[in-house]
């Protein structure tokens, strides 16, 4: 079990920003992100975009203020989680929190701080009409962990974005029949990637469905079958395999956070502006994931969040005891 | 007055139609946005994410071509149609006067 002061689910700008502020009050920060690396959107969907709107800074990539951040919050040793989502918050005693990990960690701390941004980037799925029934291990899956598992299999794959060509590309020699099916009539993205895939379709290593859409998952207690249907034409057909893979991108999704009995508005956290308090004493939210009058997501604002809502932590997590707010150009940053 | 109108169909099939502004260079998307209809965004406006994606139902041939990222993303939905954008963008423009667009992107719910 771990155990820390202030639990911070995610690690963007905003969290990382926090583990500085809770650290000039001696407090230690664990951060669990679902993603596999800190840097929130920044690092995943615009690692290389310049940002023009942190003070300061007339211009800096996204990665790079990642990077500093990381390297700003270094002194108070920080520790992190990654690629586990939390799944339950729950109160252990009269002020304390437990959090536990989809894959069963659990942090138990003093507060909490949720700096989830947009929520967990889940897979997109296609709309069609029992795909949940072969989810976990039957036949259907949104992401390729181990591909020597489709060894000398059937599969079909879904999509028509850079990473439906390169999976494709890739299973064509391990896989025993690999159809690639898309909705378009054209692929758009790197290529290189496409020219190979035609190269593929053409010598017969893979088939190739083009203005194509899923129209239903068949099988009992395993995927057996996928029908299709030629969005031209009209004409429909069922091929046999073991596996669907579709691939449509990632969308976020607010996720568990929506039981954890905190009060939401459109997929975002009420907060208290007066310390981003929720309506749970000793949690917070900050960053893009908060919602209140006037809210504007925008780094800056999540800083300043961070900040008001570490002073407030500290009063929840030491009642009673007085401190006052020191200044870095006065005291400097006081590592752990 | 160099407002334009923006038709969009709503999910029930009827349409409402917005007058919207050209001079202060917002994408179809911001205006969607602050005209509060469900729409992500997840990245802002960078054709990264793909959450804005909406089907132009009419005057598609009349909007700027999209670029090879703008396609590049929207090959990876699901859902995508052969008149689909990123709503991102499309910067309101005289060109937009009297289109008809259906949301399809990821709402907030």
């Amino acid at each position: 079990m771990i155990q820390t002061d202030i639990a911070i689910v995610g690690a963007g700008p905003v969290a990382l920003f926090a583990i500085f502020e809770a650290g000039l009050l001696k407090m230690r920060c664990h951060l669990v992100d679902y993603l596999p690396q800190a840097g929130g959107q920044l690092s995943e969907i615009y690692p290389k975009k310049p940002i023009y709107d942190i003070p300061g800074f007339p211009s800096i990539n996204a990665q790079e203020l990642v990077d500093n951040l990381l390297k700003q919050a270094e002194p108070f040793k920080p520790t992190f989680t990654f690629g586990e989502r939390i799944e339950s918050l729950e109160k252990k005693g009269e002020r304390d929190f437990v959090l536990t990990t989809n894959l069963g960690t659990v942090i138990q701390c003093k507060a909490v701080a949720i700096a989830g941004g947009l929520g967990c980037f889940e897979p997109r799925k296609p709309e069609v009409v029992g795909l949940d029934k072969f989810e976990n291990g039957k036949g259907i899956n949104y992401m390729i962990l181990d591909p020597e598992k489709y060894r000398g299999q059937k599969m079909i794959i879904a999509g028509g974005g850079d990473s439906a060509l390169d999976w494709t590309i890739f299973l064509s020699s391990i896989c025993s029949e690999l159809t690639l099916v898309h909705r378009s009539e054209a692929f758009r993205g790197a290529p290189d990637s496409v020219t190979k895939v035609m190269e593929l379709a053409k010598e017969g290593k893979i088939k190739l469905l083009l203005n194509t859409n899923l129209l239903s998952v068949n099988g009992n207690d395993k995927l057996e079958s996928v029908s299709l249907k030629n969005i031209k034409t009209n004409e429909e057909q069922t091929i046999h395999t073991d596996h669907l893979i579709p691939l449509f991108g990632l969308s976020p999704k607010l996720g568990p956070i929506e039981h954890w009995g905190l009060q939401i508005d459109k997929n975002a956290i009420e907060v208290n502006t007066d310390d981003y308090s929720t309506n749970v004493p000793g949690v917070y939210a900050i960053g893009d994931i908060n919602t209140y009058k006037n809210k504007l997501k925008l780094i800056l604002c999540g800083f300043h969040e961070a900040a008001l809502m570490s002073h407030s932590a500290y009063k929840y997590i030491n009642p009673g005891v007085k401190y006052t707010m020191k200044y870095t150009t006065v005291n400097g940053v006081n590592e752990f | 007055m160099s407002d334009i109108k923006i038709h969009i169909q709503n999910p029930d099939g009827t349409l409402s139609t917005l007058e919207a502004p050209t001079e202060m260079g917002l994408s179809l998307m911001e205006f969607l946005k602050a005209s509060e209809y469900d729409i992500l965004a997840t990245c802002g406006g960078m054709a990264l994410c793909a959450t804005c994606h909406v089907q132009v139902i009419s005057g598609f041939d009349k909007l700027n071509e999209a670029t090879n990222d703008e396609y590049a993303m929207l090959d990876t939905l699901p859902n995508i149609t052969d008149t689909s954008r990123l709503s991102c963008q499309l910067r309101l423009a005289s060109n937009m006067d009297g289109i008809t667009v259906k949301i399809m992107g990821d709402g907030l719910s």
